[in-house]
This record gives structure tokens, C-alpha cells and sequence, in this order.
């Protein structure tokens, strides 16, 4: 066995920092926590206000626009109408403003810094294994930290979801600015072309690809996390789930996962469909 | 000296993989650079100068170094040793805001492998030198226009490069460095994907280019035809040296060594036949001698 002698508990002093953190910054995370909220509420408002069938109609139309086939278009525009049928439309929409209000915290950080990955080898060492520890680490994991500092309910949720959503598209930033070719970042410095300019004219647009496919994935990632964080009190769709878990509602529960994943397929095919069009190389 | 375009004094290019602390002085560690295959010393002890509107050709064999040499001189790759000066102005010292003045301003440059951006069309990538200057879009525009029909491509101004050939890409890379109005043209094998007719249409051009406008360009080709016919002085270089300079036909007829010799082999037979032809019409005039000399 494991000696005695050597055991250690950190939880007291994890405990106590947070504690320690709460009572001298506490107005600093109740601000923090109530400007997401606002922003959160915001976004909620707008879908809740959109009617149904306008849904249907801009999925439609997004993904003709992305796919460019009538069939898959009219498939996707349809799957939705499944959600309200099994009653689930509201709590879907409140699922949606979670994600949405993650993926744009998410990309207004996310993307900066795998720029700025990019630029600076030394933040890439280090932001590296930060990366790949929040990868491998179970999404789970990230609802504590998340309800230590913000309790209960959706701005802990926010945080999680969008804390483990961020790295896929800090990653293909930094991938997609790497992988631009290097004569044609040569010629355009050949004709007196700034750091600033070579990366606004010439290495964002041809990393766009690279850039979309994380937003894509950063909201995948985002949606599978806003399910599990309705174990902290978000509610939506994940909440139907666990409900369901709770009351061994088998029928239930496959409504409420049926919903989520058509939410997921429609949103990745437009996400992965508009990401496709961006390509220059296809033009 | 003054009143040269270009000056180059003990130019070297070392491309390491490792961090070295380059100097001339230290010969072990110059033999040692050159056995390690981590690195490759690319340009060796250069020196030369371009005088104002002149067109200087550098040739050589694949990996003698031209296209390093060329990318010195605009300091796109950090200069080992040496020093590179353009216009009067020391290009080794600037600091980075002189060196973007420098290159928008005082030399345009046509690269091998075209260096075209693929996300704009081909009216874009003419503008774009214009564009990092500031030039007004209307005013970038017009002055593009104009240079796509000196390169024959006015029809293709809204396609991407992606649907071109290499040769029309390489007259998009051309129609990019003469828009840019630049007293000095860097051009690395600029022809060399062009098919014989275009090419030679393009080598006119150049001339015509040359004697309106007094540009001095800075030349690098394979082709010893080309070198002969635009060239006012030429450089050979091997293993990164510049072996022999001189005007194109001094060269050709005499040759600094081996290695020369046979680089310039076909082009002095050539020459040999022709002067026999001329010489041969000139003592039987009314014969014809063209089987003579097959
Ligand atoms: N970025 C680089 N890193 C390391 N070595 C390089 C690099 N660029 C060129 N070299 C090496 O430097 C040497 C000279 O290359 P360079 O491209 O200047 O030759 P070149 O004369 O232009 O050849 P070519 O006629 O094929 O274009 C070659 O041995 C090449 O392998
Ligand atoms: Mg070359």
C-alpha cells in the first residue's frame, strides 16, 4: 500500500483559495459573471423572438447556399421541424443561445491567440501542453473550476463550454497561418509588405480554411459540452437528458438525444459547407 | 563606388541550421560549414557592381546560388557577411521600416517560382505592390491595366491565378514588378517557363522596357541565348562564387576556366559555325555553303 506518512490533501487548500479569490475579487467575478449573463440573455432573446418557421426557412437557405444541392438542403431544413414536434423547440433554443454565446466568446479569444501563436514561438512552446492537457482532460473536469468561482446555472456553463471548445480553433489558426506557402509570403514582403500587412492580406485569407474548420470544430465541441453542463444548472436540452437518466425515461431521453444530434448535424454541415466555399484554391 | 545601382562586397549566405556566428576571418570554421550538411554556404566571397541602366545576367548550374544572391539584395534571406548596397543606400543596415521603404520603393522583383496570391485575381496581384504603397485603388487599377496589355493578359484581368498557365502566371509575376515603376528589376529565371515564341516576344519587350524607360535589371537565366541577347554584362557563378565576369561575348569566346568552358560549350560552337558560315560567304560568295558546314 501507499504509505501512510505521505499522504497529502490539497482539496483544503484548493478550497481555501478559491474562498481567498472569491472574498477579495468577488465584485470582479460578479461583474465578469453578469456581463456573460447580459450577453447570454441578449442572444436568447433574439431566437426566442424568431418565429419557428423562420428557422427553417434560413436553414434552407444557408445551406443552399453552402452545399449548393437541393436535396441535403431541403433534408437539413426539415430535420428541425422533428424538435418541435417532440415538444423540445424552447428548451432547443435555449441549448442554441448557450452555444452561440460560447463559440463567440470562444472565436473573439480563440482566434487572437492562435494568431498570435503563430507569431511568437515562445507563447507556442507554452501555450502547447496548456493545449493538450485541456484536450485530454475529461469535459467533465472543467464544471468544477467553473462552479467554484461561479456557482450555480448558465454563466458557469458558458464558461466550461466555451474553456473546452477553445483549443481546436486556437490550433487551426495557428496551423492554417503555418501552413501558408512560403514564396508566396516571400513575394509579397519582396514588395515592402509590413508583418501586419503579410498577415492581413496574405496569411489570414489563405489560413481561412484552416480557421473555419476550427470554428467548426470549436462549435461541435461546444455543443457536446453545453449537454454535459446542464449538470451545473444550464438548462435546454441537456437538462431533458439528465432528467431522463434520473427517471430511467428511455423515450425521453431519446427525444431529447435525437434533438441534440439533429442540432449538431445541421450545424455542422452549414458550418463545414460555408468553410468549403471560403477555400481560394477552389475558385 | 559611387553612382552604381548596385554594390556587393564579400557577400555571403550561409543557410544553418543551427545558430552560427558567421566570419571570414575564421577559415576552420568556414571549411568546417562547408563539410557539416547542416549547412550550406550558398554564396561565397561576392563581389561585383551594377552601373546604372544596365542589364546584368548571373548565370549558373542548378544550386550555384543565383536565386540566394538575388533574394540578398533585397535582404529577404539575413545576409552571413558583407555588404549589399542599392541606389546609395546601404541595405545591410536598415532597420526594418527603412527596409519596407526600401523594397515598395527602389526594386521590383520577378520570382522563379512566381509567387503569385492565390485568393486574388489577377488584376489584384498586379495592384498589389501599389496597394501596400497606398496608390488610390482607382489610380492602382488604371496603371494595372495597362501593364496586363504590355504583357498580353488584359482578358484575364478577373480570373484567379489558379486558372492559368505557368507561363501566363509568370507574365502576371513580370506585369507585378514593371507596375511597381521601380528603377531597379530583380528577375530570377523570369522566361524560363515561357514557350520559345512568347519568350522571345517577352525578351523584346524587355528591351523595348529597357531603352524607354532606362531601368537597370538584374538578370538570372539558363539560357545562353537569352544572356547574349539582353545581356550588357554577365556573371557565372559555381558553388556560390562568381567564377567569371564579363560582356556576354567576352566570356563566350574566352572562357576563365574548365568549368566556364563547358557551361558555355554550345553557344561557342555556335559561334564557331557562324563566323565559319560568314567567313566561308564571305570568300565564295555566289556558292551556297550551307552543306559545308553541317
Ligand atoms: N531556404 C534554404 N535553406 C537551406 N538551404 C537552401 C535554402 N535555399 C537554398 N538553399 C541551398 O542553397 C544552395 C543555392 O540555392 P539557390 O536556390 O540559390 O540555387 P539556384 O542557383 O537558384 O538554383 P536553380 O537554378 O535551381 O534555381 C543550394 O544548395 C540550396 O540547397
Ligand atoms: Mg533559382
Amino acid at each position: 500500500m501507499f504509505p501512510e506518512a505521505w499522504k497529502y490533501s490539497v482539496a483544503k487548500s484548493v478550497n481555501q483559495a478559491i474562498r481567498w479569490l472569491l472574498n477579495t475579487h468577488g465584485s470582479a467575478f460578479d461583474s465578469f459573471s453578469s456581463g456573460i449573463l447580459g450577453l447570454l440573455l441578449w442572444v436568447q432573446g433574439v431566437l426566442v423572438s424568431i418565429p419557428w418557421w423562420g428557422y427553417i426557412a434560413f436553414i434552407a437557405v444557408m445551406a443552399w447556399v453552402a452545399t449548393r444541392k437541393i436535396i441535403p438542403s431541403i433534408v437539413l431544413a426539415v430535420l428541425p421541424v422533428f424538435i418541435g414536434m417532440f415538444g423540445l423547440w424552447h428548451l432547443a433554443l435555449e441549448t442554441l443561445a448557450l452555444v452561440i454565446t460560447s463559440v463567440v466568446i470562444a472565436l473573439a479569444i480563440g482566434i487572437p491567440m492562435g494568431v498570435l501563436m503563430a507569431e511568437a514561438k515562445y507563447f507556442a512552446e507554452f501555450i502547447k501542453p496548456v493545449l493538450d492537457a485541456m484536450q485530454t482532460m475529461p469535459s467533465f473536469v472543467y464544471l468544477i473550476p467553473a462552479m467554484m468561482l461561479f456557482g450555480l446555472g448558465k454563466v458557469p456553463a458558458v464558461i466550461a463550454t466555451l474553456i473546452y471548445a477553445l483549443p481546436p480553433v486556437m490550433r487551426l489558426t495557428c496551423l492554417g497561418l503555418q501552413q501558408v506557402p512560403k514564396p508566396v509570403q516571400e513575394a509579397a514582403l519582396a514588395y515592402g509588405a509590413t508583418r501586419w500587412q503579410l498577415l492581413q492580406e496574405v496569411r489570414i485569407p489563405l489560413a481561412m480554411p484552416s480557421i473555419l474548420a476550427g470554428v467548426n470544430q470549436t462549435t461541435m465541441m461546444a455543443l457536446a459540452m453545453v449537454v454535459i453542463a446542464s449538470m451545473i444548472g444550464a438548462r435546454g436540452l441537456g437538462q431533458e437528458v439528465l432528467m431522463a437518466i434520473n427517471r430511467i425515461d428511455v423515450g425521453r431521453g431519446f427525444e431529447a438525444g435525437i434533438s441534440i444530434v439533429i442540432m449538431g448535424i445541421v450545424i455542422d454541415r452549414i458550418t463545414q459547407g460555408l468553410a468549403r466555399r471560403w477555400d481560394p484554391n477552389r475558385k | 563606388m559611387a553612382g552604381n545601382v548596385i554594390d556587393v562586397k564579400e557577400l555571403w549566405k550561409v543557410y544553418s541550421k543551427k545558430d552560427i556566428n558567421f566570419n571570414i576571418e575564421d577559415e576552420e570554421m568556414i571549411e568546417s560549414l562547408d563539410k557539416s550538411s547542416d549547412s550550406v554556404v550558398a554564396v561565397r566571397d561576392v563581389t561585383f557592381s551594377v552601373k546604372p541602366g544596365e542589364v546584368f545576367i548571373v548565370m549558373g548550374l542548378s544550386g550555384s546560388g543565383k536565386s540566394t544572391l538575388i533574394r540578398c539584395l533585397l535582404r529577404l534571406v539575413d545576409i552571413s557577411w558583407g555588404s549589399v548596397t542599392i541606389n546609395g543606400q546601404d541595405v545591410t543596415a536598415m532597420n526594418k521600416k527603412e527596409l519596407t521603404e526600401f523594397r515598395r520603393n527602389q526594386a521590383a522583383m520577378v520570382f522563379q517560382h512566381y509567387g503569385l496570391l492565390p485568393h486574388r485575381t489577377v488584376l489584384e496581384n498586379v495592384t498589389f505592390g501599389l496597394k501596400l504603397r497606398g496608390v488610390p485603388r482607382k489610380e492602382r487599377r488604371e496603371r494595372a491595366r495597362e501593364t496586363l496589355k504590355i504583357v498580353g493578359l488584359e482578358k484575364w484581368d478577373d480570373y484567379y491565378p489558379a486558372s492559368l498557365s505557368g507561363g501566363m502566371r509568370q507574365r502576371v509575376g513580370i506585369a507585378r514588378a514593371l507596375v511597381a515603376d521601380a528603377p531597379l528589376l530583380l528577375m530570377d529565371e523570369p522566361f524560363s517557363g515561357l514557350d520559345p515564341l512568347i519568350r522571345r516576344e517577352m525578351q523584346d519587350e524587355l528591351v523595348r522596357i529597357q531603352e524607354e524607360l532606362h531601368k537597370t535589371i538584374f538578370f538570372v537565366t539558363h539560357d545562353l541565348d537569352e544572356a547574349m541577347r539582353l545581356g550588357d554584362r554577365m556573371a557565372v557563378m559555381r558553388n556560390g562564387e562568381i567564377v567569371q565576369i564579363g560582356k556576354p561575348a567576352q566570356v563566350f569566346a574566352n572562357p576563365a576556366d574548365d568549368y566556364v568552358a563547358r557551361f558555355v560549350q554550345d553557344k561557342r560552337e555556335e559561334i564557331r559555325k557562324t563566323d565559319e558560315q560568314m567567313a566561308a560567304l564571305a570568300e565564295h560568295p555566289e556558292e551556297d555553303v550551307t552543306d559545308d558546314v553541317s
